[in-house]
């Protein structure tokens, strides 16, 4: 089983595609589920303090704004943690979308700078044909990096 | 309060990545306001975005451009509008000033917008939200466009304390003096303006005040009103300059801090407020004045012989503003040059970290203490290409924009 990064990092499709051919997947959720501080466990994401954007500097210059550190402090330490990647790239709202233009570029960039990181990199598909292909992308990737599918 | 709670709807772009989300939320709460996120499908995002014709690439900057044309429309209902986004992010700063511009120009909402950091409190943000309740909550209020009967304002600043009698629409009486302990320095004012118009503290029917000190000196002393300066100050200004119709500009350089705002009959549309150093306030020109020997009074007309494009000064920081100062000094720059320069100065941050945030609307009406500076106003209406109103009384401009509302609670009485 390799731990997942994904992107858009909200994606609930891909995080659940990633789970259900034997992987962890890395995103908004994953670190979510790690900061409960809220009534439910649905209740609206992201507990954060201004100590975050400060834990960001990490990944990210003071000049910087502090809405990307504050994301960095969240999506850093997931990318230092994984061991693959999936980059869905010009996603439609309705699959999962990230708030900051600036911190995708960040982030991105982080992936390509982890020499020898297992990245399919890959765009969203516009019509069905290319839907089935993007599925089985994402399929055949996923059984490279070794794991046990559930179907 | 007992009122109903002001709806203000967010538009923004990492709050809740920066931590601020609870400041907005507890400034907001001290006021009597909730936040509130305008309800828009994805759809609607995607339709608004395309009509708006923005570019906008974070997603959360659609979202507020989406939310945006949902208030407009009317789709969604709100009472005022606060639009923030990351300070430092170039593409937000496009989007909110464009949001807001949007919305001013096309409903009536008010609009405040900020630019935070990781640091901003709920102390920061609440002199804002008080503003767009007041202006939400108090419309008729706002709408006096006449004092009545005998009425005080003080104006309790952070540099000085003003105070303000007025009778039938005159003011008859004015007190100042610097402040140093808040309660005091506003009994001092009070007792000269009175002393001034004849009077006794039992002939005021109603009384307001406004400024840094004003819930001290307001709950203290009983005030009817009690109001923060942005609303009240863009009423004060209207008044004097006569000019209680129409579009305006409000522009008060403080001692601690400054103000634009961008006014439509007499009530604040877009306004701002910093806050970006003590080089570009009042401060510095009183630092000035001390440098090269003279009364603040006299740096005005010191400052009208000078030239200031003759002497390098940038003063964003006081104390690399005093440098430049002191510099230009030794290299044998005459006093008059340097008293231009810093007026200079001081409106050019004015105008390049401020203005830029609201619309400029002529008439350009300069109020406060700062406004009496003559050389300052000459440098102000040559950056922004305008003749520059001064009303008379201007330093008394949050005095009698409270004395005038407090007027509104004798009827009540």
């Amino acid at each position: 089983m390799a731990k997942v990064f994904i992107f858009p990092a909200t994606s609930l499709i891909l995080s659940d595609m990633v789970e259900r051919w034997g992987h962890e997947a890395l995103g908004a959720a994953t670190g979510i589920r790690e900061r409960i501080q809220t009534a439910s466990l649905d209740s609206p994401p992201l507990q954060m303090t201004p100590e975050d954007p400060k834990k960001g500097l990490k990944y990210a210059a003071v000049e910087v704004p502090c809405g990307v550190r504050g994301r960095m402090a969240l999506y850093g330490p997931l990318i230092e943690e994984a061991d693959a990647a999936i980059i869905i790239n010009d996603a439609d709202l309705s699959f999962g979308c990230m708030g900051c233009a600036r911190t995708n570029e960040l982030v991105m960039f982080m992936i390509r700078q982890r020499k020898g990181l297992p990245v399919l990199d890959i765009k969203y598909p516009e019509t069905d044909d290319e839907g089935f292909a993007f599925v089985s992308q994402i399929k055949e990737f996923l059984a490279g990096l070794g794991g046990e599918s559930d179907d | 309060m007992t009122d109903q709670p002001v709806r203000i709807a967010q538009l923004s772009c990492g709050p809740e990545h920066s931590g601020v989300q609870k400041e907005i939320y507890d400034a907001a709460a001290a006021v009597n306001a909730e936040m509130f996120f305008p309800d828009v499908t994805l759809t609607d995002i995607r339709r608004s975005y395309d009509a708006f014709g923005l570019e906008a690439r974070s997603g959360d900057l659609k979202l507020a451009i989406g939310r945006a044309m949902a208030l407009v429309e009317g789709k969604v209902e709100a009472d005022a509008v606060f639009i923030a986004t990351c300070f430092r992010c170039a593409e937000a700063a496009i989007v909110r000033n464009e949001l807001r511009h949007y919305i001013h120009e096309h409903s009536d909402l008010p609009v405040v917008s900020y630019s935070f950091t990781e640091r901003t409190t709920s102390g920061t943000l609440l002199t804002r939200m008080e503003a767009l309740t007041t202006i939400a909550r108090r419309r008729a209020l706002l709408a006096r466009e006449e004092q009545k009967g005998t009425t005080m304002g003080v104006d309790s600043g952070s540099a000085t304390t003003k105070a303000v009698i007025m009778r039938d629409n005159e003011i008859i009486g004015t007190g100042w003096l610097p402040t140093t302990e808040v309660l005091n320095s506003a009994n001092g004012a009070i007792e000269a303006a009175l002393k001034e118009a004849g009077l006794e503290m039992a002939d005021i029917e109603a009384f307001g005040t406004t400024g840094y000190g004003r819930y001290l000196v307001g709950e203290k002393l009983g005030a009817d009103l009690i109001q923060e300066e942005l609303t009240v100050n863009s009423k004060g200004a209207v008044y004097l300059a006569d000019r209680q119709h129409g579009e305006a500009t409000v522009i008060d350089i403080g001692g601690m801090d400054n103000k634009a705002i961008s006014v439509q009959d007499g009530i604040p549309g877009t306004f701002t407020m910093g806050g970006i150093c003590a080089g570009a306030s009042g401060r510095f020109l009183e630092m000035t004045a001390k440098r090269i020997g003279v009364d603040i009074t006299e740096l005005g007309p010191i400052a009208m012989k000078g030239i200031s494009k003759t002497v390098p000064m940038n003063s964003y920081c006081i104390v690399f503003g005093t440098q430049s100062l002191v510099n230009a000094l030794a290299e044998g720059s005459s006093r008059e040059d340097v008293a231009a320069a810093a007026c200079r100065s001081v409106a050019e941050q004015v105008f390049e970290q401020q203005l830029q945030e609201v619309d400029i609307k002529e008439p350009v009406i300069m109020v406060g203490g700062t406004s009496l500076i003559e050389g300052l106003v000459h440098e102000m209406g040559d950056l922004l290409q305008t003749e520059i109103l001064v009303p008379h009384h201007s330093q008394y401009i949050g005095a009698v924009g409270s004395a005038l509302l407090a007027s509104g609670f004798i009827e009540e009485k």
